[in-house]
């Protein structure tokens, strides 16, 4: 019976599918979306995606409530897509239009920020660590202190990237915190280890993967995807997984209120969660996708890198970053600005 | 006055402002409106996750001076908003210096090129700004890096023994900035130069001037609106220069441009953001207002 | 009249000046070589040299999204220019060569008005204001990015046409005006020519900051405006993919050939 349903409910949306012609608009992070995946989608159903790049979250929801933004779909990071709820600004997904719902991997459905996965569905994850070169550092690389309190011969070779969220969840878990810590004594840990540690840095930068592989710095704060890509290009770049605690994100694709093309929308959404499709994301981004049985269509080379599948002896150390609430934002607001000054 | 000349004066006023009309409506609708909206947004208190609640504070102008510690709740002076904007300044200040010293001789050799073949000169200066900023940016950091082109050709002709550490410094960053705004220093300064009298150089070598008097005493205040023309240009723009600091500076070190765009994105504070950016811009006019001032009055004694 | 000019020429030279402008040109082209170079690299990163290759054209020339951008880059910037150079014109005839009059500084603080706020706050106020406009109008073309473009660009057109007409003589003018020229007349055949150089400058500069700016557009901008700046900051997190640079060389390529056959035509005509 069930299956018969399922089968029914198949055809139905598949003879929707066909027939829903037009256009979608996606709102997503620059050179983040799978050009061979899009075209496969725009031949499948007839309808014209249009990609609009951001380059933050902080921009992408600004403009998402600044209103009558055009888009249907937007791609933010985890700790975001409460925010868009919260807001008022996403849909509540209808799961009966997404058949391919089940395929999210079982770990990814009950997330804390989307409980059963009604507001957003998954499209990439990875973690954030350190990329060393390990031809001028041979100590442990699967640690914090590497940019907390810097080795001598690293110093003034290190980047960290200017992403809030990440480092100080890196800083605060070094610091024997958990990711969004309301304890002052751990926070003020954090600044002083930070602002002691910046002077040792030698910038604040994203474009980790050109000055890895051209080793422009030695080290860097990093995520895993990235990482990845520096190794491929400079097989001296390794990957480390700090024992202190390392990150883990994810970015969701929700549905706008505003919306126009709903339908087309929901034909994505369940688009994407088809394995091959998801893999197809992963070959061209890099990183992980969280949705079941996709690992089979993965390029060989991101089959079981070290970058992707953390060893086992790390794998219990990652903590999820989102965005703090209430104290913990204010302590991160305050020592971030305190040290980008 | 005559009744008639008075007449001939509001005529010409009227004029003036009609004249002005259509820039000034443009201006108002995107330039000023947004402004109207940044003044009423620094009076308001910061929202939880960015943007700002419908509540009145000061909050936001108060920490254009004083912060609380986060820990003790301490009032202290934010001398790390001074830093920011006293190294901005400075900044400014020496890329204007530096783009009028390049800029003049540059402007001045176009313009004394044979008439046709300045047009080409002034094409030729622009055609490398038709190539993006970004990566005009990035191509100044593949010159300038320990391994680029510029260290590798000092190292093999044995000027230097190491490479010269360049990357994500305040030189690479003025290199960049002298760079990004030298055109708008180059062609206000051709514009005033190329109707210059070169007759008038004649005239003072032949009362035995030296060149050091000729530039000084006759080409300089005949190219002053330029000067003053193309130094706005510059000072002004990079002060609020983003893209430049972030991938040449390497975001170590924030400018003023940089630091208020952090409040409006990650430190998700707008209304520090938006009194942030109307004391930068009322520091700007006054400075402004002054320079005109001063220079316009040194014309009427002149 | 020859020997007068020769002569002229000679004592325009000051010494130093001409080296300098050679090394500055010489500077000014040292990235836009690298960038060339670049785009013929066999390797995946822009930053190291792997060899030769025309790989990078071909990704450029398939990837739909740069070329979309380049094109609405050039479309917004030359509206921009037209538009913020003929409103400065105008702004700047207005505001010179006559006796100070009340409103005057005014006039002149606005016009200078967006060089001194940093765009970010220009792009967050501009983000609400073309929001409340799409919310009641409907309408989300170019005519947002047209506009906000126009308008930071005025001073940068207003400022070279301002110093031009400074000081310009005005005997020219008033013989035209006592030859019974109507004041149309004497601003097309004489006031006009006489301050092409300062309106050329003007709106070569328009036309630049408008295809540099980056963040009044990604505010701004609606779905699929990607220019190509904001293309570029997009990628500025993951790895930037040197078809930009493959593009950009293009667009310069073509940028040579218009302006050499512009230069070619009207060397003829003369």
């Amino acid at each position: 019976m069930k299956t018969t349903l399922t089968a029914l409910a198949l055809l139905m949306a598949g003879s929707g599918l066909a027939h829903a012609e037009g256009e979608l608009f996606l709102y997503n992070w620059g050179n983040y979306t799978s050009p061979d995946m899009i075209k496969k989608f725009e031949e499948k159903y007839g309808v014209k995606v249009t990609i609009t790049d951001f380059d933050s979250n902080d921009t992408a929801l600004a403009k998402v409530e600044a209103g009558a933004s055009g888009f249907d779909l937007v791609v933010p990071s985890a700790g975001f897509v409460g925010i868009y709820a919260e807001k008022g600004l996403i849909e509540e997904l209808d799961l009966s239009k997404l058949p391919n719902h089940k395929n999210i991997a079982p770990e990814w459905m009950n997330v804390e920020w989307d409980q059963g996965r009604k507001w957003s569905v998954p499209w990439q994850w990875g973690s954030t660590g350190m990329s060393v070169n390990v031809k001028d550092y041979t100590g442990d690389i699967n640690t914090s202190s590497i940019f907390m309190d810097p080795p001598p011969e690293l110093q003034g070779k290190i980047n960290v990237i200017p992403e809030m969220g990440d480092v100080l969840a890196l800083a605060t878990m070094w610091a024997g915190g958990n990711v969004c810590s309301e304890d002052p004594e751990v926070m003020k840990k954090v600044r002083d280890a930070l602002l002691a540690a910046k002077p040792k840095w030698m910038s604040m930068d994203y474009s980790t993967v050109e000055k890895m592989t051209n080793h422009d710095y030695s080290a860097t704060v990093d995520w895993n995807g990235s990482s990845l890509r520096s190794r491929l290009a400079n097989p001296d770049v390794a990957y480390g997984y700090p024992k202190e605690g390392y990150g883990l994100w994810m970015d969701n694709v929700v549905l706008l209120k505003d919306a126009k093309n709903t339908e087309n929308a929901y034909l994505f959404l369940d688009f994407i969660m088809d394995p091959e499709n998801a893999a197809m994301l992963s070959a061209f981004a890099r990183y992980a996708n969280g949705i079941s049985g996709s690992e089979a269509f993965m390029p060989d080379d991101m089959k079981s890198t070290p970058e992707l599948f953390p060893p086992a002896e790390f794998k219990d150390k990652g903590q999820f970053v989102t965005v703090c609430t209430g104290k913990a934002l204010d302590y991160q607001k305050a020592i971030w600005t305190e040290l980008q000054k | 006055m005559s009744p008639a000349e008075e007449a001939r004066i509001r005529d010409e006023v009227k004029s003036a402002w009609a004249l002005s009309a259509p820039a000034l409506i443009v201006l108002a609708l995107a330039a000023v409106a947004p402004l109207l909206i940044v003044v009423v947004y620094s009076f308001l208190s910061p929202g939880q996750y960015g943007g700002i609640e419908w509540n009145f504070s000061l909050s936001g102008w108060a920490g254009v001076l004083f912060e609380h510690d986060i820990f003790d709740d301490a009032l202290k002076l934010a001398d790390g908003n001074l830093t920011i904007f006293w190294r901005s300044v400075q900044l400014s200040f020496v890329t204007t210096v530096l783009t009028f010293l390049v800029g003049f001789p540059t402007a001045w050799f176009i313009a004394t090129r044979p008439p046709k073949a300045r047009a080409l000169w002034l094409f030729l200066i622009t055609i490398p700004f038709w190539t993006n900023l970004l990566i005009r940016t990035f191509a100044i950091n593949q010159i300038i890096r320990n391994e680029g082109v510029m260290n590798t050709l000092l190292m093999k002709a044995g000027i230097i023994s190491s490479p010269i550490q360049l990357t994500y410094t305040d030189t690479a960053l003025l290199i960049g900035m002298v760079y990004v705004y030298l055109p708008l220093m180059v062609l206000p300064l051709f514009a005033t130069i190329d109707r210059f009298d070169m007759r008038l150089l004649e005239a003072g070598y032949d009362l035995y001037a030296s060149r050091w008097q000729v530039l000084r005493r006759v080409i300089l205040p005949i190219v002053k609106p330029g000067i003053i023309a193309g130094s706005i240009l510059v000072f002004v723009p990079c002060l609020g220069a983003y893209v430049t600091p972030r991938i040449l500076g390497g975001g170590k070190n924030m400018m003023i441009g940089n630091f208020i765009e952090l409040q409006f994105g990650q430190g998700k504070n707008w209304p520090l953001g938006a009194a942030l950016s109307v004391t930068l811009l009322i520091i700007v006019t006054i400075a402004l207002l002054a320079y005109v001032r001063t220079i316009s009055g040194e014309r009427k004694d002149g | 009249m020859a020997d007068r000019a020769k002569r002229s020429f000679a004592v325009t030279d000051l010494p130093g000046f001409s080296t300098i402008a050679i090394l500055v040109f010489v500077a000014l082209y040292a990235p836009i070589l690298i960038m060339t170079l670049y785009s013929f690299n066999a390797g995946q990163s822009v930053a190291s040299w792997e060899g030769w290759s025309l790989d990078w054209y071909r990704v450029a020339w398939g990837n739909e999204e740069v070329k979309k951008a380049t094109l609405i880059s050039l479309q917004v910037a030359a509206a921009a220019a037209v538009l913020s150079t003929a409103l400065a014109t105008l702004a700047a005839l207005g505001t010179t060569r006559r006796r100070n009059f009340r409103g005057q500084t005014f006039i002149y603080v606005m016009i200078n008005q967006p060089l001194m706020v940093p765009e970010i706050v220009t792009a967050v106020a501009l983000l609400l204001v073309t929001a409340a406009i799409k919310k009641a109008t409907g309408y989300s073309g170019l005519g947002y990015l047209i506009m906000a473009h126009t308008a930071f660009c005025i001073p940068f057109a207003y400022l070279p046409i301002r110093a031009r007409l400074e000081g310009m003589d005005t005997t020219l003018e008033t013989a035209a005006a006592d030859l019974y020229a109507s004041s149309w007349q004497t601003f097309r055949r004489v006031t006009l020519p006489l301050l092409m150089p300062g309106i050329f400058a003007g709106a070569m500069l328009a036309f630049v900051t408008s295809l540099d700016d980056v963040v009044i557009t990604e505010f701004i901008k609606s779905p699929g405006q990607d220019t190509l700046p904001t293309y570029m900051l997009g990628q500025l997190r993951r790895a930037m993919k040197p078809d930009v640079n493959a593009i950009s060389t293009m667009l310069l390529v073509f940028t040579l050939v218009i302006l050499s056959a512009f230069f070619l035509l009207s060397r003829n005509r003369k």
